[in-house]
């Protein structure tokens, strides 16, 4: 019966419609929605009220509390943003008003934010591990009366800036915890909040109403702060035109529906949060589903099985790391098939594994059924058919001419390769599919991705392989909070690691002068709030708008790929191009190396700081019976060096291939002796690396690395969590890395 | 604030004491011709936070296991809500409200964390040995019940990340964590921590303090701990008995402990000439 599978999977090939047929479909059902509800909907309210009336009984969102998925309905949700609302009105809201909102991913924290929208004024998520002086600036800046905590950690640090910020009238907190003791004249449980507006609703429902009712496509929907890789952070003003425009784009482009699930687990005040979870859950009626606890993210993941997802770069490593660790410790047998089905899904999965677009219709009608079984009925009769006839034949065969109908068959394999090669492969495919690639994706939480995005940062080509050829549709997007995340993203099929795809539809991107890409789009911001100079300097009387990275378009596909920052990408002393990042990038993609900081602009050779990953050079090491005792320890070990510097000369041999940027060859590293760290301010709390500042705080480190010396001693400031201050001393070891020649000065001394 | 006296008194950060919840009186315990604890009388009153210091070889676990009704003391009587405690098996002891947790770690390491702590609302189960072994009638319901207060216990430990990892794979201070767990799913009138922060490094050791402190606020639950970090029992408990070779050489509010010569002499050593 071994021949049924590919039988069945032809059949399925053939009968499922072709991917343009799909889209068609797609295009129409969107089309109708549109024609049945247009004009109205342009504000976060007014779609909620639609999903109210068209999924009101479909789950909205769910959140994992005291070990249960607990569900609220577009229905329940839209209640309790009512309430809340008119708790809202009831301490004296105003119009226009900024409303901080400081958690992790809860319903509340989302309701209060829609809350703020229907009573006409401004939500403000803002990053939840922020320190105290980092929220004052931006709550100064916002200048909030309301500010809604998650917990009593939020609600202290929000306490502790009153001192310097006399506008902040109301605190309100979601969680009881911890808040018995403390003084209650202007804190309010965010519960109480919304008892009291249904108690009071019918002194505020009509002024509600009308508030809700004013929103127009020019009223801003949300204000976002950008992490501030350069200096202080800027209140990114977006209007509702910016996030609906933009998630209605995105949904019809991914084709998204209303049975998406999505985990709600990246930080709310991220620009990606906010498209993902409001703009185009509230668009496409999709359940957003909030994780336990940040610890638990990875188990909650299992758990819902999005089929929609987003995560940087970073996240997928990891995962990748911990499996790859996890491999190493299976049984012979269990890496014997994982190394043979990785292998081979590396050239297939692209072709075999994606997932398919689902037709919408959600009953099939009686016709397509008979249809269905029809083919099915044929492709099992075919392929028994088959299978008998060749048995047949085949003994019949080895009767007449024994040894050479065992030198045939033997050289046929074990399936007789009955089939093209393509069927074969698609088989060989299907039982990786039973065996690895679909326990492997269930591990993971991945089993019904649909679509999966990354973006951030650079991810590594093996990475992105692997994850591609489990069938899973990772595909990369550019984008920036001031477009409201999308600028370009890859439509599938046409995705490759190195590009970050073609503009979205409704997005124009062009290439300035120096290389910098420009974009201008629906979703382009209204402006910082209030600092006109930064307004003016990054989006032009057009509505060009500066992304400050370079780039370019590929002649042939229209893909955009992205280099560096524009600003980073700078001169050697001898003139040629330094690109940091890129380099950087390289070395971050071996799973050792956590972090990279390349430096070389205007000096004749470049040098690294390196961080190695701990829970990869730690399993490293217990594999190996090295003993550390801290990181510190494990990072200064002679044999980690010798692993990273054979790292380092590999990256040096790659980067010596490209002719413009084979400048940017490390000649000499040094492995730092502690992580870098937001907390330190030596990161965003985005994780990305601020050059300048560890340029600066590490100066005695670069000084080492260029003036010839050996080792260093060195004396860190570090703060732990809780802002306290403590001091690390190291002496560091620098080494020299193996530097290949450039291939065009290869070629001409030959 | 009235220490001494057995009213009622609310302490400077809003917790209310109330009158004496259990009393040691005259406690005795013999080993043959060891004498482990010698005639001493402390009393422990509803919602406070009482600790028992000493250096090593003082008494202080023998104290608390004559306290879980581990051991009957020689000579003397417990007193419990006000009338003497007839000798008990620790089990019985339980029931009526006295959970502890241990010096070294004892819990079931094969067995999950959620397990485990599932085990402290043993002594609240009334289901029949069939019923559990099958899972069925009375045992189904009463399980619903008993998991929605160990995730409660869960959610205010947050340890939720770890609730289905087996607890012998766990880092030390989650282990300890999980023990604290356990015995408040005994919903305990009396928690007796035996040397709750013993191991650990500073971090672990804030987020147990705080654990310690909400437990008692929380849920107003009555805690007696034994505990060597001298830093750590000024700041969190009410009142301190102080303990020496047996016998009780000091007790009071932190203040007054400290600045007692004799425990000075115990604990610094005093030159004997």
């Amino acid at each position: 019966m071994i021949a049924f599978p590919p039988f069945f999977g032809a059949g399925s090939l053939c009968l499922t419609p072709g991917r343009e047929q799909c889209r068609a479909l797609h295009r129409e059902e969107i089309l109708l929605s549109q024609s049945a509800s247009a004009g109205e909907l342009c504000s976060i309210p007014a779609l909620l009220a639609r999903n109210v009336r068209e999924y009101g009984n479909r789950p909205a969102y769910r959140e994992k509390e005291f070990g249960i998925w607990q569900s609220w309905t577009w229905g329940e949700a839209a209640d309790e943003i009512r309430a809340m609302a008119l708790g809202f009105m009831a301490l004296g809201l105003e119009r226009g008003e900024h409303v901080a909102v400081i958690g992790r991913n809860r319903p509340a924290h989302y309701w209060a934010m829609v809350a703020v929208q229907m009573c006409g004024a401004v939500p403000v998520p803002l990053y939840q591990d922020a320190v105290a002086e980092e929220m004052a600036y931006v709550l100064d800046h916002c200048g909030a009366r309301f500010v809604v905590c998650g917990d009593q950690e939020q609600v202290d640090k929000v306490i502790e800036v009153q001192d310097k910020i006399h506008h902040i009238e109301h605190v309100l907190y979601n969680d009881k915890r911890g808040m018995r003791k403390y003084d209650h004249t202007h804190l309010h449980w965010l519960h109480d909040i919304g008892a009291e507006g249904r108690a009071a609703h019918a002194r505020f429902e009509p002024e509600l109403d009308r508030r809700t009712a004013e929103l127009t496509w020019d009223h801003t929907c949300v204000m976002l702060y950008t992490s501030g890789t350069t200096g202080k952070p800027k209140g990114v003003v977006l209007s509702n035109r910016n996030i609906l425009e933009t998630a209605r784009a995105s949904v019809e482009f991914d084709h998204l529906g209303q049975d998406e699930e999505v985990l709600a687990y990246l930080p709310m005040a991220w620009v990606g949060d906010f498209i993902f979870s409001m703009g185009q859950a509230m668009y496409a009626g999709f359940c957003v589903n909030c994780p336990e606890s940040p610890e638990t993210m990875m188990t909650d993941l299992r758990e819902i099985g999005p089929t929609y997802f987003f995560a940087p770069p970073r996240i997928f490593e990891t995962m990748l790391t911990n499996v790859m660790i996890r491999m190493e410790d299976a049984g012979d047998l269990k890496h014997a098939l994982f190394k043979y089905f990785m292998d081979f899904a590396k050239t297939t999965g692209e072709e075999y594994g994606m997932p398919r677009y689902r037709t919408k219709r959600s009953r099939p009608t009686l016709r397509r059924r008979f249809r269905w079984f029809y083919r099915y009925a044929m492709g099992i009769g075919f392929a028994l058919e088959t299978l008998v006839e060749n048995t047949v034949r085949g003994f019949f065969a080895r009767l007449r001419h024994p040894l050479e109908a065992r030198k045939h068959f033997r050289a046929r394999g074990p399936l007789l390769n009955l089939y093209p090669r393509p069927l074969r492969d698609y088989f060989n495919y299907r039982t990786g599919d039973v065996l690895i690639y679909g326990p492997l994706k269930n591990t993971l939480g991945l089993s019904r991705i649909r679509v999966a995005y990354t973006a951030g940062e650079a991810i590594g080509p093996e990475i992105f392989e692997f994850y591609r050829s489990l069938g899973i549709n990772l595909k990369q997007l550019y984008g920036q909070t001031e477009a409201s995340v999308f600028i370009t993203q890859q439509p599938d099929g046409e995705v490759r690691s190195d590009t970050v795809g073609v503009p979205s539809p409704g997005v124009e991107v062009k290439i300035g002068e120096n290389g910098e890409v420009y974009y201008r789009s629906p979703g382009t911001f209204v402006k910082y709030y209030k600092n006109p100079e930064s307004t003016a300097d990054t989006k032009d009387p057009e509505g060009w708008v500066a992304t400050g990275d370079a780039g370019f378009f590929e002649d042939v596909t229209g893909h955009l790929r992205i280099i560096d920052r524009a600003k980073d990408v700078g001169k050697m002393a001898d003139g040629s191009l330094f690109a940091p990042k890129y380099v950087e990038n390289k070395l971050k993609f071996y799973p050792d190396i956590l972090e990279a900081v390349v430096f070389g602009a205007g000096r004749e050779t470049c040098t690294a700081f390196i961080n190695i990953d701990l829970t990869a050079v730690g399993n490293w090491a217990e594999r190996n019976n090295i003993a550390y005792a801290s990181y510190q320890e494990l990072a200064a070990h002679p044999r980690v060096l010798e692993t990273i510097g054979a790292h380092v000369a590999e990256v040096n041999r790659s980067v010596a291939e490209d002719d413009i940027l084979s400048g940017c060859q490390i000649h000499r590293f040094l492995v730092l002796h502690k992580e870098l760290d937001a907390d330190d301010g030596e990161m965003t709390r985005t994780r990305k690396v601020r050059r300048n500042i560890i340029a600066e705080k590490y100066a005695d480190l670069v000084a080492a690395l260029y003036d010839g010396s050996e080792s260093v001693y060195t004396e860190t400031e570090v703060t732990y969590e809780d802002g306290r201050k403590g001091r690390i001393k190291a002496t560091l070891q620098i080494c020299d890395a193996a530097v290949e020649n450039p291939k065009h000065k290869r070629q001409e001394a030959a | 604030m009235n220490v001494m006296s057995n009213d009622p008194y609310t302490t400077a950060d809003g917790r209310r004491i109330g009158g004496v919840l259990m009393e040691m009186k005259n406690i005795t315990l013999r080993f043959g011709g060891v004498v482990a604890i010698k005639d001493i009388s402390f009393d422990i009153r509803e919602g406070e936070i009482r600790a028992i210091i000493g250096p090593n070889g003082a008494g202080k676990s023998s104290m608390l296991n004559v306290m879980s009704g581990f051991y009957t003391p020689t000579e003397g009587e417990v007193w419990f809500e006000g009338c003497p405690r007839p000798q008990m098996r620790p089990y019985q002891v339980a029931r009526q409200g006295i959970a502890r947790t241990f010096q070294n770690i004892a819990l079931f390491q094969g067995m999950s964390t959620l397990d485990n702590i599932m085990t402290g609302r043993i002594t609240r189960m009334n289901s029949n040995l069939l019923n559990q072994a099958l899972w069925w009638g009375k045992a189904e319901a009463e399980e619903t019940v008993h998991r929605e207060a160990v995730e409660k216990i869960i959610d205010f430990l947050e340890i939720q990340h770890i609730r289905k990892t087996p607890v012998g794979r766990l880092p030390y201070g989650l282990q300890k964590r999980v023990e604290l767990g356990r015995a408040l799913a005994a919903e305990p009138r009396i928690l007796l921590l035996d040397e709750p922060m013993a191991g650990m490094n500073v971090e672990e050791k804030e987020d147990m303090c705080r654990f310690i402190l909400d437990v008692n606020d929380e849920f107003g639950t009555t805690i007696a701990l034994i505990e060597h970090d001298m830093g750590v029992v000024m700041d969190l408990s009410d009142r301190v008995v102080v303990m020496d070779y047996g016998k009780k050489i000091g007790d009071g509010t932190p203040d007054e402990v400290r600045s007692n010569p004799e425990v000075i002499d115990a604990y610094l050593g005093v030159s004997h000439d």
